[in-house]
């Protein structure tokens, strides 16, 4: 836990502590995937799902994943299928655990390669190595280039070309940077990380949206390629390709919605469940996740929201933007064809530019530190393995992934395949089951005791009938509408599994890490009966 | 930019910003509040101490 200095409370350590929280809670979804996401469904109108879904879904499902950790804890159990099989004394709950074991897993085998590219732009500008005056359409093919889009293996071709420039070298130095943290367990050092991080992250992306918000029109031969224009592109409700209303029918974008708010505000990952385990049984979990969803939202929202399009808009022009529908960049990579452009038309764009990805590097490294956790939890439980052994296997395991992603990288398909079923289908239906726990079997007022103790906020008691009711209906409705357009009027993931073979390899690749987790799991539920009938022999004899 | 686009700019952002506001009124004004909160980034996990 953090040194505080009890009963001596400076306004130091009270902007620390709120810089702690809020910085824990920053990643790569706000400043790159929510933008991209947002200028894939129209910018305005997709503001109303995705408010929806932070008010009626991310905040109430964090509170749910907070008190069910702590409840776990407080029983003796930190990983999710133990904690899942403490609530629901059942043979099915701890197998619903599958989810919360490959969400934070599978992600992590892309997110640390975005990560990678974070680095790789960082280190680009401070050895300047951009060229001066680039163009939008030289950013453009560098990234491309960079990432192999163009054909698979074409990263790995890149390597073998010049290795010290590559996207899988800086994969293998975050690769080493992650795994020597986690598995030396300094992953402590990481709260230092946020308080030192997060403002100087935070004063970099004002400083970028200052500049982009003063761009006016950089090319007098495309007066329509104007800031204005560009804000308007990311907030107008309607657009000339779909009204407010018709863009608000598309059930994929309400998905795409609760996915992104799930995704950022790291719900529906199992890792909060893992980490509230820990916590003692009267440290707030009420204040503590709303303020870290607040600076979360503000990050994304008045940050990432104001800065990514308006620029993609003013540099790269609306056709590019429109074609993020049929043919995305990838949601991660709209900022790495845009943001450079911004750099370049600033006074000290070097430095800035450094800094900006160097400390999305850091933020991304929060987060992905914490992604092995709930795995790392389940194999110290269910299997008795120590935390380095733990940490190896995993390493194993998703560095097989990582090099799965980056191999097939033509279009990004096999990063935007996992990012669809797992970073947002899968986070989703672990959420929906969470919500169902929490409301429906732990019960809404033995939850809301839970969340209550030692909170320093009263929680409105109208979120007991929304997680009761209003979430899982919520969940269960856009689900519906989503299998309803996926099956019968307007398959497009589907479709992809049959028209591109690396994406069905890469959901027959969900499903045997899938099957992998559900081995360990049995095994762990086999330990936890043969340990539970032995206490119980104890206690008889005793 | 339409007249839409600037009342959904407004309230998103100035929505979430008031939102943060009021989060870091709440843990200043309260007291004790520090002792109690946490974050991920903050947890130890017992088995890092055991290594």
């Amino acid at each position: 836990m953090v040194d505080k200095p009890s009963g001596r409370e400076t306004w130091g350590t009270r902007i620390g502590v709120i810089l702690a929280v809020t910085g824990s809670a920053v990643g790569l979804g706000n400043f790159l995937r929510f933008p991209g996401l947002a200028a894939k469904y129209d910018g305005g109108a997709f503001m109303v799902p995705y408010f929806l879904a932070f008010l009626l879904l991310g905040l109430p499902i964090a509170w749910v994943e907070w008190s069910m950790g702590r409840y776990g804890g407080s029983r003796g159990f930190n990983s999710s299928p133990g904690i899942y099989r403490v609530i629901w004394p059942s043979k099915p709950a701890p197998y619903f655990g599958v989810l919360s074991m490959i969400v934070p897993v599978m992600i992590y085998m892309y997110y640390v390669y975005v990560e990678a590219w974070c680095l790789a732009y960082a280190t680009r500008y401070l050895f300047g190595l951009w060229e001066n005056n680039a163009t939008s359409e030289a950013y453009e093919r560098f990234f491309s280039a960079f990432v192999g889009k163009n054909a698979h293996g074409a990263a790995f071709a890149q390597a073998a070309e010049n290795l010290l420039t590559s996207s899988v070298f800086f994969l293998v130095v975050c690769f080493v940077v992650n795994f020597t943290l986690i598995y030396r367990g300094l992953t402590r050092g990481i709260e230092w990380f946020c308080k030192w991080a997060m403002p100087a992250l935070l004063i970099c992306a004002l400083l970028v949206l200052l500049r982009v918000l003063t761009l006016g029109t950089p090319d007098p031969a495309k007066p329509d390629q104007n800031v204005l224009n560009g804000l308007g592109y990311m907030w107008n409700p309607s657009t000339e390709h779909a009204s407010f209303w018709q863009s608000l029918a598309n059930p994929e974008m309400w998905l795409e919605a609760a996915g992104q708010i799930f995704f950022s505000l790291s719900v529906g990952f199992g890792i909060i469940v893992t980490y509230a385990s820990y916590l003692r049984k009267n440290d707030d979990i009420a204040l503590s996740s709303v303020t870290a969803a607040a600076g979360n939202e503000f990050c994304e929202v008045a940050l990432g929201g104001m800065i990514t399009v308006p620029a993609a808009y003013v540099f790269l022009g609306k056709p590019f933007l429109q074609s993020l529908r049929d043919n995305p960049v990838s949601t991660f990579g709209l900022g790495f064809v845009t943001l450079p452009n911004v750099f370049n038309q600033m006074i000290f764009g070097q430095i800035v530019g450094f800094l900006f990805f160097f400390l999305l590097f850091l933020a991304a490294l929060t987060s992905s530190l914490s992604m092995l956790q709930p795995a790392i939890a389940l194999l110290e439980e269910g299997l008795g393995l120590a935390r380095k052994a733990s940490v190896a296997l995993l390493g194993f395991i998703t560095a097989v992934g990582a090099s799965f992603v980056v191999y097939f990288s033509e279009g990004l398909t096999a990063l935007e395949t996992l990012d669809f079923w797992v970073g947002t289908l899968a986070l989703y239906l672990l959420a929906a089951f969470e919500v169902v726990l929490f409301g429906w079997v732990l019960g809404v007022e033995r939850g809301f005791e839970e969340l209550s103790r030692g909170a320093e906020i009263t929680i409105p008691k109208i979120f007991k009938f929304v997680i009761k009711y209003i979430s899982p209906v919520y969940l269960l409705l856009v689900f519906a509408a989503w299998c309803y357009k996926e099956f019968y009027a307007n398959p497009t993931q589907l479709q992809m599994l049959r028209t591109k073979p690396v994406a069905l390899a890469c959901v027959v690749f969900i499903v045997i890490v899938g099957v992998f987790f559900a081995l360990l799991i049995a095994q762990s539920v086999r330990r936890w009966r043969k340990l539970e009938e032995q206490q119980l022999k104890r206690l008889q004899a005793g | 930019m339409t007249l839409g686009g600037w009342i959904v700019m407004c309230l998103s952002v100035g929505g979430v910003t008031l939102f943060l506001g009021w989060c870091i009124y709440r843990v200043v004004a309260t007291p004790g509040a520090v002792e109690h909160l946490h974050s991920q980034a903050d947890i130890e996990t017992p088995d890092v101490e055991e290594q």
